[in-house]
């Protein structure tokens, strides 16, 4: 460290610095320094050895400096201290779980889950409580949060004002002002933001523009419209994909225009969020062509298909790809796009006929009406739809109603097209988990992991009842636990706190020093943990 | 009466980071029962996988552990899983009158030993054969630090820019600890990896120590004292809990631990703990070390004061000092942070513990409303009229990123240690007064 800074005004020449040269250069090459006469103590320095007399003085100087240093006189004011943030602070015990949740990361075995893999519920809950971190755990969030990219949106939030605050000046944290996190910016971030959206990073203004729709869906697209010709083509597809957010119809003029993008996905972006409009004019053409394809039979039984013969311009234009990325044929890939991109509404509009009569219908070829070639492609597309719509309806009826235990076991239904656990994630969470459960009940643990996946945590007590009685019939069958360990990783995560008395139980049952009976006993241990965990948050919270 | 450690202070005991993940997993309520605490001690059994549960007990005190786990960590992860539980979860570690049976008789147990501890410290030793020895060893130092004054005296003639006829320092360092003077070994050592614009000062305050020790006796006392202890003597810890003793109520200011290397490639743990004496107003520094796979045996809980007896090291400066009686656990911790000084007033203290000890390198001081600031120069604290540099190589950069989130950007209290290098921050209080340490993580 120089020195000089805490000497304030030094004298020149600085005798200091001509020792230092003596030195650097040797007493034999360069003769002592005349005693400075403002030093009156180095005059008793006895000078008849020169380099002896160097470190003497040298000793006496750094002596003085040290001793004698002057205060700095500070710069200027200090920048603008972090907004106040005026959440209430988290409940003691919850702080101390979360300093100890941040503390261990990396994997661990042995009596409980990863501690790692809790974290993200206690984030979660911390977050949807609306409690405020204490300062000092802000620092290892962000770390945590830059290390797990999936943990940052509720992060971000958790750390509010001062994680953004110290974002501004830690590189490393650059993320948080890139994650869509906190609340939408208040009018005083407005002011900024015409800034961000000129001059910020790619991902800054992809945050900023998601945050204002969010906000004012209107001054959104106003602001998007205003770069829109000169931005990237890459670019003008994220930042498309961010009118997700608050879509309507006042969106349907910019979109239609985007269908002649000079970047296929671009265009193809602009179709599939016009095709979520139900009103817009580019539905009303896919129902068009859907009518075309689809018609009910005379005599009510038969669902008709005439899949399109062509994938004309118009088709392109509206977000159609003349070829399949799968290479599927390509009458049957233009059908299951027209489809998946009209309106759902158009069925019973078209036909009389509710979702769930629509799916009891025989389906054939307009030419052969005992052929069946398109009913698979016919439903995957309507659960396509169902999908992109959010369509509760049509999402029940392809789903069917929740499987029931059959006498015997017999093999599952054939309803497995349209990826039931996406289906799943259109019902409302209660309806979602009792379906699930009803599932796992007939058929075991098996298949189920996507379907508990679309589910939300922690999950029911009578999701978490299936579970626990499943894994209790897998252990009774001589399966292996690890035949499980991917339910038995989310069950750690997402079972119900009130389940592990049952959990316990089941520890208790198994045969000691067993693959379950470890198993179910570190399963019984992490649920106290979260049950102890969650209670914790959901403390009073207190200042203290 | 009874406060309970924050979990910061219960992971800092922990003997490695596997221990601190070990405990974490042992902090909920499932696996203990039988757990209690009379406020001197914590007890609880805990289950494990085997069929009889561990039982666990710690002495707040001092502290001490006892757990009949097969563990050879120190604390074993019961100890601070029962800590942490007893921390967080106040219902799950219920206060009770007395300590379960077990407990109690490894406490008395305890007790005990600590007497016979004392007693055996008072047996006499053989006086003339330990003149003899000294005597030996003032020699031996003294023909040392002769040696080392000209061979410092021969690289200053070359030049200290010239590296062609240098060889390391390393064997000077060799031949001081055969000299019986480690502590101008470490000195000596150091000179091979000093930058080289700090290179003078280094070798000025070297040969300084080395010209002191020559001629020792002709030194004050105090001074005497503080240049012995800089050349590596040590003092009996038993000899000076004998002497004079200094009876306060200390508040813990902080504490750090680090590894370094120690002698036959142990990682030695050293902890340093810092007190301020509530009506004599002295510092104090306290230093323990653990060998590895430990924890240093001595934890003292940052924020709180601590009744009990201090030995001062002899010196012209006073600082490091050994705990001898303590009069109960430590108190509750005051409701703000403790008073302090402004920048200028840290200058200034420390330039007057320079001038009674010229090797000192730093001060230990507590600095009133300053703001951590990060320029393009580099970290500084300020007081809005003057401004401090951080010392960065003793401080790590979590510290820095603590100390400016509790801050977030507003003025606070902040312990450290001062000195020419700089400011090296231990802790912080927070706008509520409560302490949070930035170099437990």
């Amino acid at each position: 460290m120089s020195t000089d800074r805490f000497t304030g005004g030094a004298p020149v020449p600085d005798p200091w610095e001509s020792l230092h040269t003596a030195a650097l250069l040797g007493t034999d090459r360069r003769p002592l320094p005349a005693p400075d006469p403002a030093a009156p103590y180095a005059r008793d320095v006895d000078r008849t050895d020169q380099a002896t007399a160097l470190l003497e003085l040298a000793a006496l100087e750094t002596v003085r400096r040290r001793a004698g240093a002057l205060p700095v006189p500070a710069a200027g004011p200090p920048a603008d201290p972090a907004p106040e943030d005026g959440r209430p602070e988290l409940p003691a015990p919850a702080a101390r779980r979360l300093s100890l949740l941040l503390s261990s990361r990396g994997t661990g075995a042995g009596v409980l889950a990863n501690l790692g893999e809790l974290l993200p519920q206690w984030l979660a809950t911390a977050r949807a409580r609306g409690l405020r971190p204490p300062a000092a755990t802000v620092p290892a969030l962000l770390d945590a949060a830059r290390a797990r990219s999936e943990l940052r949106p509720d992060a971000v939030a958790l750390a509010g004002p001062l994680g953004r605050w110290l974002a501004d000046r830690n590189p490393d944290w650059r993320f948080v002002l890139r994650t869509t996190a906190g609340s939408p910016p208040g009018p005083e971030a407005a002011a900024g933001g015409d800034h961000l959206w000129h001059e910020g990073l790619f991902a800054e203004r992809v945050t900023h523009l998601t945050l204002l729709r969010r906000r004012d869906p209107a001054a959104g697209l106003a602001l998007l419209r205003s770069t829109w010709p000169t931005e990237r083509a890459e670019d003008r597809l994220l930042f498309l994909d961010a009118l997700q957010e608050g879509l309507s119809p006042a969106d349907e003029p910019f979109l239609e225009a985007a269908l002649g993008d000079r970047s296929k996905n671009v265009r193809a972006t602009a179709a599939e969020l016009l095709s979520t409009l139900p009103g817009s004019a580019l539905a009303a053409r896919m129902a068009e062509r859907a009518r075309a394809a689809v018609h009910l039979s005379e005599h009510g039984t038969h669902l008709l298909v005439t899949p399109p013969t062509a994938c004309d311009a118009a088709m392109q234009r509206d977000g159609i790809p003349p070829k399949s990325p799968t290479g599927r044929g390509e009458r049957a890939w233009w059908f299951g796009e027209v489809i998946a991109a009209a309106p759902l509404a158009v069925w019973p509009a078209h036909t009389g006929l509710a979702p769930d009569r629509l799916l009891t219908l025989r389906v054939g070829d307009s030419i052969d009406e005992t052929s069946s070639t398109w009913a698979d492609d016919l439903r995957e597309a309507w659960a396509r739809a169902a999908v992109r719509q959010q369509d509760a309806d049509w999402a029940r009826a392809l789903l069917g109603p929740p499987p029931s235990p059959a006498p015997g076991r017999t093999a599952r239904s054939a309803r497995t097209t349209g990826a039931p656990a996406k289906l799943l994630a259109v019902l409302p969470p209660a309806e979602r988990a009792a379906w699930t459960a009803a599932f796992i009940e007939a058929h075991g643990l098996g298949e189920a992991f996507q379907l508990l996946g679309a589910c939300a945590t922690p999950w029911t007590p009578p999701l978490s009842t299936a579970v626990v009685g499943a894994l209790d019939r897998a252990a009774a069958s001589g399966a292996y636990p690890w035949s499980h360990s991917g339910v038995l990783g989310m069950t750690e995560r997402a079972l119900s706190p009130g389940a592990a008395e049952a959990v316990e139980a089941l520890a208790a049952g198994a045969a000691p020093a067993t693959a379950w009976g470890e198993t179910f006993a570190r399963l019984a241990g992490t649920l106290r943990f979260r049950e102890a965990m969650l209670a914790e948050l959901a403390g009073p919270a207190d200042a203290a | 009466m009874e406060e309970r450690w924050s979990t910061e202070h219960v992971l800092s005991l922990a003997p490695d980071a596997a221990s601190k993940k070990a405990a974490g997993k042992l902090s909920a309520p499932a696996p203990w029962s039988a757990a209690g605490t009379d406020g001197d001690a914590v007890w609880g059994e805990c289950r494990g996988s085997g069929s009889t549960p561990y039982r666990t007990v710690v002495e707040l005190a001092t502290p001490a552990y006892q757990c009949s786990c097969p563990s050879r960590k120190f604390p074993c992860k019961h100890a601070l899983g029962l800590l942490l539980l007893w921390s967080s979860a106040p219902d799950a570690v219920p206060a009770a009158a007395e300590p379960a049976d077990w407990a109690a008789d490894w406490l008395a147990a305890r007790r005990d030993r600590a007497e016979q501890r004392v007693t055996r410290a008072e047996a006499p030793a053989d006086p003339a054969a330990a003149r003899r020895r000294a005597e030996k060893r003032s020699a031996r130092v003294a023909a040392g630090a002769a040696e080392l004054r000209l061979r410092l005296a021969d690289r200053v003639r070359h030049g200290l820019a010239d590296q062609s006829t240098a060889g390391p320092w390393e064997e000077v360092a060799a031949r001081m600890v055969d000299a019986q003077a480690p502590g101008l070994a470490t000195r000596v050592r150091e000179l091979d990896s000093a930058p080289q614009h700090g290179l003078l000062e280094e070798y000025a305050m070297v040969h300084l120590l080395a010209t002191a020790a020559t001629r020792v006796d002709e030194l004050p006392a105090p001074l005497a004292a503080t240049v012995r202890a800089r050349i590596g003597y040590t003092t009996d810890t038993a000899e000076l809990l004998a002497g004079p003793t200094v009876r306060d109520r200390w508040l813990v200011l902080g504490s750090r631990t680090s590894s370094m290397e120690g002698g036959a490639d142990d990682r030695l743990t050293t902890r340093r703990v810092w007190l301020r004496g509530a009506k004599t107003g002295r510092p104090a520094l306290l230093l323990a070390f653990g060998r590895p796979g430990q924890a240093p045996d001595l934890a003292l809980p940052t924020g709180r004061p601590v009744e009990a007896e201090l030995a001062f090291h002899p010196g012209a400066r006073p600082l490091r000092a050994v705990l001898g009686t303590r009069y109960g656990a430590p108190e509750a911790a005051p409701d703000g942070p403790p008073s302090g000084l402004t920048v200028a007033e840290a200058v200034a203290g420390y330039g007057t513990a320079v001038a009674d000890d010229p090797w000192l390198d730093a001060w230990p001081t507590v600095l009133t409303d300053v703001v951590p600031v990060l320029s393009p120069e580099g970290w500084h604290l300020t007081d809005g009229r003057h401004t401090l540099p951080v010392h960065r190589a003793a401080t790590p950069e979590a510290a820095l990123w603590r100390l400016a989130a509790v801050s977030t950007g507003r003025p606070l209290t902040v312990f450290g240690e001062y000195g020419h290098r700089g400011f090296a921050p231990v802790t912080a209080w927070g706008p509520d007064g409560r302490p949070i340490g930035l170099t437990t993580a």
